[in-house]
């Protein structure tokens, strides 16, 4: 660990990424971030996207998204979804969302609806044969206590 | 022809808590978590960048699978750290050791230059160990 370059500079970097990951609903202002973490502006988003591969305006949109598609999994209107995850606009979350997973957030949503709907009512077609029979998971049964 | 696995398990202590470490701490994705009657559930996650291995987290439970004295025995020996479950590949070791650790995962091993390149050892909350490496 001691002979590994730079350790300082990681948790910087690293400080700042988790600041992102757990305010990512807030308007994050990166100039701040930068300051935080004692860097100038321009070597922050180098440095960033050195370690992630990402600015770190690419890795807050990536988090929102990913937010958003765990808030699709309910019915949640999709503006409301929108707004929870950080963005200020519904057509520019849609349009973004969009790219990220070629398919409408409503569309998403609908998927992951239906998907759910399907787990609860025949979980078995999501279970490997092998682990069902191990578990005792049998198409016997009938899972009646989930209905 | 084998092409591909899809499912591996990893033997846990407790359902819930073990997805608190692997979808919190890690930042694995669930992929499965399917109720299957009589307080069991079938829960499987997957690394962002592998959504087609399925780690079905396996509650160690006296039933069909460990029978008697097996399941306890089978806890403890997790518990103790018997088990290495394999290798975990990562972008950036320094960078993932430090975010790992802010979040409260326990490393047996700090990232240390080994013949073979940097790795570093972690432990899940159930006590299963895996190793962790850099993209070469």
């Amino acid at each position: 660990m001691e002979d590994y370059p730079k350790v300082y500079l990681y948790r910087r970097i690293v400080q700042a990424k988790l600041y992102i990951d757990k305010n990512y609903a807030e308007n994050i202002d990166v100039s701040h971030i930068s300051d935080e973490a004692s860097f100038s502006k321009f070597h922050f988003i180098r440095q960033f996207r050195k370690i992630y591969g990402k600015t770190p305006h690419q890795h807050l949109t990536s988090i929102r998204m990913e937010q958003a598609k765990l808030l699709l999994q309910s019915p949640m209107p999709i503006a409301e979804v929108c707004f929870s995850v950080g963005f200020e606009s519904v057509s520019s979350f849609t349009g973004l969302f969009k790219r990220y997973m070629h398919l409408t957030p409503f569309a998403y949503q609908q998927r992951q609806i239906r998907r759910q709907h399907e787990i609860n009512s025949a979980p078995l077609k999501f279970v490997p044969g092998c682990f069902a029979e191990q578990k005792g998971w049998t198409k016997k049964s009938n899972f009646q206590e989930l209905l | 022809m084998i092409t591909k696995m899809n499912h591996v398990s990893i033997f846990v202590l407790n359902q819930d808590s073990a997805y608190d470490f692997y979808v919190n701490k890690l930042g694995f994705k669930v992929h499965t978590d399917a109720p299957m009657g009589s307080g069991m559930r079938w829960l499987t996650v997957c690394s962002p960048e592998q959504p087609t291995l399925e780690i079905s987290l396996m509650p160690i439970e006296e039933g069909m699978m460990f029978k008697g004295e097996a399941a306890k025995q089978m806890r403890e020996m997790v518990r103790q750290g018997t088990f290495g479950f394999g290798v975990f590949e990562c972008d950036n070791l320094l960078a993932t050791y430090e975010e790992l650790k802010s979040k409260g995962v326990v490393f047996k091993k700090p990232p240390t230059k080994e013949f073979y390149g940097y790795a570093a050892l972690f432990a899940d909350d159930s006590g299963n160990w895996f190793s962790l490496s850099e993209k070469q």
